[in-house]
C-alpha cells in the first residue's frame, strides 16, 4: 500500500521515509511481532482446514458465523486489554463492567422502550467510560498498582451490579426488534456485530499504529522511566488507556445484550481470564511494549475456532479449557523463545558484523 | 534546635508493625459490628461457621503469601484445588483405599505445581502469563476427569471429619488443619533462611542471586508448596462439602489473592508477613459472616472483598504521601533555622 502511494503522489515520497524511520526504533520488535502474526495467520488457517478436511460439513456458512459471532465481542475485549497491557498494566474489570453495561442498557430498553439503537450503544459507552475513570482515577492518581485496582473493582462492579439487580433478569422480549437485528442482521452475508467489531479494531489499530498517542502506549510499555524522560505525560496516557478499556467494556456489554437477549448479574463473568489467554496467545507480551491489534484479534480468533472445532469434531466439550489452557501455556513459551533467539541473533550479528 | 532531627527519627521508629496494629483494630470493630447487627454472632455454633468457611482459602493463603513476597504470583492455586477434588472422585471410585487415594492427590498437586514450576523458571517466564494458562489448564483437566459428574459416597469416618469440631468446642477440625499449617508457615516465612531469602528475592532477585541464594530452586520450591497446598485444600473441601466435582472451588484464586494484599504484602514482593495475613483472614470471614446475618446476599458481599483490598493499597499511599509532605516541611524548616549545617 505505501508503495502504491509513493509511485501516484508526490508528497507521499516525502513521508514515505519518515513513516520507515519511525519504525525503526522498534526494528527488532517489529519483525519479531511480523512474523509472530504470520505464525497465528498459518495456524489459524491450518485448524480451519484441518477441521475441515476431518468433518467437511466444518465449513458451512452457519459454523462461519457463528465464529464470528462469538469472537466479535471477545475480540473487542481484546483490543482493550492490549492497550492497557502495552503499558504494562492489566484490567481485570472488564467482565464486571461487560456485565453491569449490559443489564444497565436492557433497563433502559425496558423503561424507554422506544430508544432508538445508536442511543442504546452510547448509553453502553458512558458507563463503561464512568467504569474505566475509577480504574484510571485509582491507577494514576491514587498510584494503586493495576492487578490490585482492577481487582478490586471486579469484585466491587460485580457486588454492586447484584446489589441493583437483585435476581432480575431482562429477556428478549423486552427488546426492540431493531436493536436484536445488531446481531441477527447480515450486510452481504456478514453479520452487523461482526462488521461493528471489525471497525472499532481498524480505528484502534490505526490509533496505535499511526497516532503520537497510541505509539506513546508502547513507549510506556518498552520503559517507563525512559518514557516519561522523553517527555511523554505517562499519568495521563495510562488513564487514556483504562479509560478506552473500560468504554469497549461498556460497548461490549451493549453487544452482549443484543446478541444473547437474556441478561442478568451474572453476565460476563470471569471472561477477564479469557480476553488476557486471547491477547497473550495474540503474541501481546505480558510485560509490555509488545503487541498489535492483529495479532490480539488472531488470538481471539484461534481460541473461537478451536472451541467451535471441537463441537465439530465431537470432542467432548469437557476438553474444551484444558486444551485452550495448554495453548496458552505452549503460546508464551513459544513466543519468548522465539524472541530471545531473535534478539541473540541480532546481538551477534552487532558483536561480529 | 534538635527537634526536627528527633522528628525523622521518631518516623523510622512508628514504622514497624504498623498496618498489623491497624488490622487488630479493624477486627475487633468487625466483631463489634456483628455483635450489633445479629444477636446469634457471638454463639459457638455461629463462630464455628466463620472458621469453616475459611478453611480453603487460608490453606492457599499461607503459600500464595510466600509466593507474592518473592514478587511472584500463582492464579493457578484453585484450578488445583478443582482437580484435586475431581482425581479424588476418581480414584475413590476406582476402589483404592482414602489413605492411597489422599496420598495420590497430594503428590498431584505437588506435580501441578512442579509443572508451574519448571515452566515459569526453566523457560524464564512470567509467574501471571503462566498461571492464567495453567489456571485453564487445570480446571479443564479436572472437567476431563470427571465432566459434570459429581462424586458424593465417600467414607462415613472421613466426611464426618469434614464436619465435626474439636473435642465439641466452636472449632471445626478441618481448622486445625488450617492452624497447624498456619504455625508452620509462620516459623517458614519469619524465622527460618528459606523465609528470610523470600524478601530478599522479592526485593531485587538479581541481588538476591549475587548474594548466593539459589533464586531458581527457591522459586520451584515455592510453586510446589503451593500445589501441595492447594491439594490439599482439595481433599478438605471435597470431604467438608461430601462432593467431589469439576467445578469446585471456582473463582477462589481472586479470593485468596485479595486476602494476601490486605494483610499487607506489597504485590511487589519484598513486603508483608504471616501475621497480617492470618488477621487479614479473619477480618474477611467475620465481615462476611456478619453481613450475611444481617441479610445482605453473598454475590454482595464481594463488594466488601474489594473495598478492603483497595482500602489496604489506599491508604498506606496516602499516609506515605502525607509522611513525605511531612519531612519536606520539617526539612524546609530546619533549613530555614539553620543556614549553615555543620
Amino acid at each position: 500500500m505505501i508503495r502504491h502511494s509513493t509511485h501516484s503522489h508526490a508528497a507521499s515520497i516525502e513521508h514515505a521515509p519518515l513513516q520507515r524511520a519511525r519504525s525503526r526504533p522498534g526494528g527488532i520488535v517489529g519483525t519479531i511481532a511480523k512474523s509472530r502474526e504470520t505464525t497465528l495467520f498459518v495456524v489459524l488457517i491450518l485448524l480451519i482446514l484441518g477441521t475441515s478436511l476431518a468433518r467437511p460439513q466444518f465449513l458451512n456458512l452457519q459454523n462461519l458465523r457463528d465464529v464470528l459471532l462469538n469472537v466479535s465481542i471477545v475480540s473487542l475485549l481484546t483490543a482493550g486489554m492490549t492497550v492497557v497491557i502495552l503499558m504494562r498494566h492489566i484490567d481485570l474489570s472488564i467482565g464486571s463492567t461487560v456485565g453491569i453495561s449490559a443489564y444497565a442498557v436492557g433497563s433502559l430498553y425496558v423503561a424507554f422502550p422506544q430508544m432508538p439503537v445508536p442511543v442504546a450503544l452510547v448509553a453502553g459507552v458512558a458507563i463503561g467510560l464512568v467504569a474505566g475513570g475509577i480504574n484510571a482515577l485509582l491507577i494514576a492518581v491514587g498510584r494503586v498498582p493495576s492487578l490490585v485496582a482492577t481487582l478490586s473493582t471486579l469484585y466491587i462492579f460485580r457486588g454492586a451490579d447484584y446489589a441493583w439487580v437483585h435476581g432480575g433478569q431482562i429477556n428478549a422480549t423486552s427488546l426492540p426488534e431493531a436493536y436484536s437485528r445488531l446481531a441477527t442482521g447480515t450486510v452481504l452475508g456478514i453479520p452487523t456485530l461482526a462488521l461493528i467489531a471489525a471497525a472499532v479494531l481498524l480505528v484502534l489499530s490505526f490509533y496505535l499504529k499511526h497516532f503520537r498517542a497510541g505509539r506513546e502506549h508502547y513507549a510506556i510499555g518498552s520503559n517507563p522511566e525512559a518514557a516519561r524522560l522523553a517527555g511523554v505525560n505517562v499519568e495521563r496516557r495510562v488513564m487514556s488507556g483504562f479509560l478506552l478499556s473500560g468504554a469497549i467494556a461498556g460497548f461490549a456489554g451493549a453487544l452482549w445484550l443484543a446478541r444473547f437477549g437474556t441478561v442478568d448479574a451474572s453476565t460476563a463473568k470471569g471472561i477477564e481470564l479469557q480476553v488476557v489467554a486471547a491477547a497473550v496467545v495474540g503474541s501481546v507480551a505480558i510485560t509490555g511494549g509488545v503487541g498489535t491489534i492483529l495479532g490480539a484479534t488472531l488470538g481471539a480468533l484461534v481460541l473461537g475456532v478451536i472451541s467451535i472445532a471441537l463441537v465439530v469434531l465431537h470432542v467432548s466439550p469437557f476438553w474444551e479449557q484444558a486444551i485452550e489452557g495448554a495453548l496458552i501455556v505452549a503460546a508464551i513459551a513459544a513466543d519468548t523463545l522465539l524472541a530471545r533467539s531473535v534478539a541473540k541473533r541480532m546481538m551477534r550479528k552487532r558483536d561480529h558484523g | 534546635m534538635a527537634k526536627p532531627d528527633s522528628a525523622l527519627l521518631t518516623r523510622k521508629r512508628e514504622t514497624p508493625l504498623r498496618w498489623e496494629t491497624l488490622l487488630v483494630v479493624v477486627l475487633i470493630l468487625s466483631l463489634g459490628l456483628g455483635r450489633v447487627l445479629s444477636p446469634v454472632f457471638l454463639t459457638g455454633a455461629n463462630l464455628s461457621n466463620v472458621l469453616a468457611d475459611l478453611t480453603e482459602i487460608a490453606l492457599m493463603a499461607l503459600p500464595m503469601t510466600l509466593i507474592i513476597v518473592a514478587a511472584e504470583i500463582d492464579l493457578s492455586v484453585a484450578s488445583v484445588l478443582g482437580a484435586s477434588s475431581a482425581l479424588m472422585g476418581v480414584l475413590w471410585h476406582m476402589g483404592l483405599p482414602m489413605p492411597v487415594v489422599i496420598a495420590l492427590v497430594l503428590l498431584f498437586g505437588m506435580i501441578a505445581g512442579l509443572f508451574n514450576g519448571l515452566v515459569i523458571v526453566k523457560l524464564n517466564l512470567p509467574s501471571l502469563a503462566v498461571t492464567i494458562g495453567t489456571l485453564a489448564l487445570f480446571r479443564g483437566l479436572s472437567y476431563v476427569l470427571l465432566g459434570d459428574q459429581a462424586v458424593a459416597d465417600f467414607p462415613p469416618g472421613y466426611t464426618a471429619f469434614g464436619m465435626d469440631t474439636l473435642f465439641g468446642t466452636f472449632i471445626p477440625l478441618p481448622f486445625v488443619i488450617v492452624i497447624v499449617c498456619a504455625v508452620l508457615f509462620t516459623v517458614l516465612l519469619q524465622a527460618t533462611a528459606f523465609g528470610r531469602s523470600l524478601y530478599a528475592i522479592g526485593a531485587n532477585s538479581t541481588a538476591a542471586a549475587f548474594s548466593g541464594i539459589e533464586v531458581a530452586k527457591v522459586r520451584m520450591r515455592l510453586f510446589m508448596l503451593s500445589g501441595f497446598m492447594s491439594a490439599l485444600a482439595g481433599i478438605v473441601y471435597t470431604l467438608r462439602f461430601t462432593s467431589a466435582r469439576g467445578d469446585n472451588g471456582e473463582g477462589f484464586e481472586l479470593s485468596v489473592i485479595a486476602a494476601v494484599l490486605f494483610g499487607g504484602v506489597s504485590i511487589f514482593g519484598g513486603r508483608g508477613s504471616m501475621v497480617g495475613v492470618l488477621l487479614s483472614l479473619l477480618i474477611i470471614g467475620v465481615l462476611k459472616n456478619a453481613l450475611t446475618l444481617d441479610d445482605v446476599s453473598s454475590e454482595t458481599l464481594t463488594i466488601v472483598t474489594g473495598a478492603l483490598l483497595l482500602a489496604s493499597v489506599l491508604i498506606p499511599n496516602l499516609v506515605a504521601r502525607w509522611r513525605a509532605m511531612r519531612d519536606r516541611k520539617l526539612i524546609a524548616a530546619q533549613s530555614l533555622t539553620k543556614p549553615a549545617a555543620p
